[in-house]
């Protein structure tokens, strides 16, 4: 049974995305992206450090040839930063696909939804391929979806909160209210997070600090990985109904007199 | 001249183009520039002459959150 992922029409067998940072080390990252089986892999855009020259780098550690590279605009606080890091990162010649991401407050690392739309219209026009982080309104997603973006990523709890899915009913209803592949961006913990969000009929998960904060970062990425594909498959494969009382699974009848 | 590459002050020599001033600074492998606000294409990274005073921002990819 083909169940893969659709993003812009390319196909992923891996409903897993997963970031680059803050790994003890880039041996421990390169087999956590392997164990999670992860085909779309986030990285960041920075200012080159002159004084380190000949350093380890990144993309030594990652086999491009493999998995599809999402360089994103994290922490960009405003539409024209955010523009601005996309389209260094596309002649960084890796990628034009992006992971739009205008944050509105330092606290909660919440999107500014009005921000991020505004530079979506706009890269969506420059053929960026453009999958943004937002919050779980169903009415921005649609916006969002209007303005040509690939994918909507809601929020599930605040970037690194590990909180998992605090938004499942809004979830659901945002899953509904768009046809573009929803992929619950940010506050997963652990992987009993990720198979909520894929049994809730979410299309992927993306998620960093879960696994790289670990206490075993490789052995939770493949955890996230079987999370993701369990959560996958009851969805498929439809929850019974919840009921209030008790219903015997064996036979009422022939029972000892 | 005199130059800002990435929030520091660099001189490199009159007429340099972007290409030179990389090889100048040592660095290798794959970057991006934004000069005075605008993102260079690598196909023009050659021929684009610097001018006393440019702000040049040299970028790379890290490793990065979700």
């Amino acid at each position: 049974m083909d169940d893969a992922l659709l993003l812009a029409g390319k196909r992923f067998t891996s409903r897993l995305l997963i970031g680059t940072g803050k790994y003890p080390s880039f041996e421990i990252m390169k087999q956590c992206h392997e164990a999670s089986g992860a085909q779309l892999i986030t990285v960041a855009v920075r200012r080159l450090d002159l004084k380190a020259q000949g350093e380890a780098s990144l993309l030594n550690w990652i086999d491009t040839s493999k998995v599809t590279l999402l360089p994103n605009t994290a922490l960009c606080y405003t539409a024209e930063d955010a523009i601005r890091t996309c389209r260094l990162a596309r002649e960084l010649g890796m990628s034009n696909w992006v992971k739009l991401e205008v944050l509105g407050d330092e606290k909660t690392l919440f999107p500014d939804v009005e921000q991020t739309l505004a530079a979506a219209r706009i890269l969506v026009k420059e053929g960026f391929v453009v999958l943004p982080y937002t919050t779980d309104d169903i009415i921005i997603a649609r916006k969002l979806e209007d303005a040509g973006c690939a994918a909507v990523m809601p929020l599930a709890a605040p970037i690194g909160s590990g909180l998992g899915i605090r938004n499942p009913y809004t979830l659901r209803l945002l899953r509904e209210a768009v046809k573009v592949p929803v992929i619950v961006d940010a506050g997963v913990g652990t992987a009993s997070d990720v198979a909520i969000a894929m049994e809730l009929g979410c299309d992927g998960v993306l998620l960093n600090t879960a696994v790289a904060g670990a206490r075993e970062p490789v052995r939770m990425a493949r955890a996230m990985r079987l999370g993701v594909e369990a959560g996958r498959e009851a969805f498929l494969a439809g929850r019974i109904a919840r009921r209030a009382y008790g219903s015997a699974s064996s036979p009422l009848d022939g029972l000892l007199g | 001249m005199e130059l800002h590459v990435n929030g520091e002050r660099r001189e490199a020599a009159a007429g340099s183009t972007v290409v030179d001033l990389l090889q100048l600074l040592g660095i290798r492998g794959r970057v991006a520039v934004e000069r005075n606000g605008v993102v260079l294409r690598q196909a023009d990274l050659a021929e684009t002459r610097l001018l006393e005073g440019d702000v040049l921002e040299v970028v790379t990819f890290v490793g990065g959150g979700a």
